[in-house]
């Protein structure tokens, strides 16, 4: 326990803004998942290790000289044809099954995708160093690198641009067709298994973005995946499946509940308390749905 | 009836006398009846259940830590042990080590025990993915917290006891072995009567359609935390012994290992075939085979082979080994069969 931040006041302000500019990453990745959630049925359990693969196409565009900024464009296009090709291999066989099924093989998928990484790029803790400088604020006293402000950024332009997407364009009328009843949009003549594919695609290259902005403002790890999946899991079912708004502010205040967990628990428990805050509004939610002798469904 | 009675026979033989016709697989041997403990509690969960759990790695690990910090604390300071970490400041007499030893598996089952019972009343009211979701992050979760805890080590490891100094060279491993085994024929003796009573039909009621079972007056939250309770007590037990033989509790590579033991529990049962008594332990005396073949031969990269193995099992064989003869031959598990049915289907195909 440490109470520093209630001593120095300022620090809560660092401390907030850190989280809310990281909550709007998280958002973007929950994003991704409730749509593959909504539209499909899926539990993506290897949704972080798609982040950190993206984050690692961007650390080797920094690698070779060129700027890793310019990897929100690249590793979407890149992580676009992994999430297709993926979802031909694998995740076709597993849409119609039970939901267990699917949070199995994508933990296998995980597992493979770590190791291969493990493998392929190292183990060590890498970062794309972006150079774009800090911006004091408060007369020195909170630092904001203007990194994670790129970063909130581009989550909300793409963020943005996907919900356009998703109202104007054609294929987006035919994944929110699917999402609503698979059966009907089939017999009015939408390829499902196409739109399946190509939403397991989006998701891809939203990671894809994510995980450049992660390799751009943290660091990367082969093994960091699974937090992701479960803070884009959790930010999900907070928010509830198909609510916007909700997923960005629920990704704020678990991005602010991290920063803080960090300062008063100490780093050691950072990750723990983000997972034991899982089980908690999970049961939180057990007992006010039992109350009216429900269940999450 | 008799044929059972052979074959129960047998394998306890071959039990007993394999650590002494197969000295080299001593540890192998025994990490197979800790393999085959856990895959028999899952399936309580996840086979009769239907309740698909990641968190019976809870258990293990907490087991495990319980019973090194009982065998360290009885007898010396726990906090100046894991301080000195791997160099030997303090050193158990025989003695110590078996009555620590002994104490240590007692709180290792009956405390892991308890916490099932608390906890499940608020974690088995969630259904379906729901539960898998919130077990795994309670797994992950006690990882990294016992990974920041000083007294057990933190992130260095705890080093547990080394062997005292008695008999030849072998006994470290027959004590071991003995140790799994009786725990192993212990899991299987309550399993196995455990299921032969009404609670297993409970258990598939609870899995077949929940709202049902409760309609029909089953209490089903006390079934299913009872369950999860036998389930606590077995992985405890199999977590001291696993902690002991490895000689080394590390929070997230050796205790609350999820990528690794807490799926092998999984796959292991689904591979045998879950909802079946003998599906888990074929399934986790074949995984076992598998996994020392890739870590013997593809060394380096035996998670690769580990991941393309969980995604083909689960594609492909949903139902395991047990699902796949039931299907072959029904009459053997004691299923009514028209003959006249059967031969419309070949036909069909």
């Amino acid at each position: 326990m440490d109470l520093l931040i209630f001593q120095v006041p300022i620090l809560m302000v660092q401390a907030s803004l850190d989280g809310i500019l990281l909550g709007i990453l998280f958002a973007l990745i929950a994003y991704g998942m409730a749509l593959q959630w909504g539209v499909m049925n899926i539990i993506n359990i290897a949704q972080g290790d798609l982040v950190i693969l993206g984050g690692y196409i961007t650390y080797f565009m920094y690698l070779s000289g060129i700027h890793p900024a310019l990897g929100v464009i690249v590793a979407p296009a890149i992580m676009y044809f992994v999430g297709v090709g993926l979802y031909k291999l694998v995740i076709n066989k597993v849409v119609d099954r039970d939901l267990f099924i699917s949070i199995l093989a994508t933990f296998g998928i995980s597992i493979l995708f770590m190791q291969l990484m493990n493998f392929v790029f190292g183990a060590d803790v890498v970062l794309a160093n972006s150079e774009f400088g800090t911006t004091m604020l408060f007369n020195n006293s909170v630092t904001l690198p203007n990194s994670k402000l790129f970063s909130a950024l581009i989550s909300i332009i793409f963020a943005i641009g996907l919900v356009v997407y998703m109202k104007k364009s054609k294929l987006g009328r035919a994944i929110r067709a699917t999402a609503q009843n698979a059966r009907a949009a089939k017999i009015l003549g939408v390829d499902t298994e196409k739109v399946y594919a190509a939403t397991f695609g989006i998701n891809a290259a939203l990671c894809g973005v994510a995980g450049s902005l992660v390799a751009i403002t943290f660091t990367i790890h082969p093994y960091m995946g699974l937090p992701y999946t479960i803070r884009s899991f959790m930010i999900v079912i907070i928010a509830g499946l198909g609510n916007l708004p909700g997923v960005a502010i629920s990704g704020m205040g678990l991005g602010m509940f991290e920063e803080f967990a960090d300062y008063i628990l100490g780093t050691e428990f950072r990750i723990g308390s983000v997972f034991l805050l899982l089980v908690l509004i999970l049961v939180y939610r057990r007992f006010k749905l039992s109350k009216k002798r429900e269940y999450l469904k | 009836m008799n044929k059972n009675i052979i074959l129960y026979s047998a394998i306890l033989i071959f039990g007993v006398l394999a650590p002494f016709m197969l000295p080299a697989f001593k540890v192998q041997l025994s990490i197979l009846c800790i393999l085959i403990v856990l895959a028999l509690t899952w399936n309580i969960q996840g086979g009769e259940m239907g309740y698909n759990s990641f968190g019976n790695i809870l258990f293990y690990g907490l087991g495990m830590y319980i019973c090194a910090s009982a065998q360290v604390g009885m007898f010396f300071p726990l906090a100046e042990w894991t301080e000195s970490g791997g160099e030997k400041t303090f050193v158990h007499s025989p003695t110590q080590f078996f009555q620590g030893m002994a104490f240590g598996l007692l709180l290792a089952a009956i405390i892991p025990t308890i916490v099932a019972g608390m906890i499940g009343y608020a974690i088995l009211g969630l259904r379906g993915h729901y539960f898998a979701i919130c077990t795994l992050g309670l797994g992950v979760a006690a990882g990294e917290i016992s990974g920041g805890i000083e007294i057990i080590g933190a992130g260095q490891g705890f080093t547990t006891p080394p062997f005292p100094n008695v008999g030849s060279l072998e006994s470290r491993g027959q004590f071991f072995y003995f140790l799994s085994f009786i725990v192993l024929v212990l899991t299987f003796i309550t399993v196995k009567s455990v299921y032969s009573t009404r609670f297993r039909l409970v258990l598939n009621a609870i899995r077949d359609n929940e709202d049902k079972a409760e309609a029909m007056g089953i209490q089903t939250m006390k079934y299913k935390i009872i369950g999860w309770m036998i389930s606590a007590f077995f992985c405890g037990l199999a977590g001291g012994i696993m902690g002991g033989l490895v000689g080394y509790i590390d929070s997230t590579d050796v205790a609350f290992d999820g990528r690794e033991m807490g799926v092998f529990m999984v796959l292991m049962a689904i591979l045998g075939g879950k909802g079946t008594l003998w599906g888990p332990v074929i399934g986790a005396t074949l995984f076992h085979l598998f996994k020392e073949g890739f870590w013997t031969y593809f060394l380096g990269w035996q998670y690769v082979a580990l991941g393309v193995l969980i995604v083909v099992i689960v594609i492909y064989f949903p139902e395991g080994l047990m699902g796949w003869l039931r299907e072959k031959y029904p009459e053997r598990f004691g299923e009514v069969v028209d003959e006249a049915d059967r031969k419309a289907q070949v036909e069909l195909k």
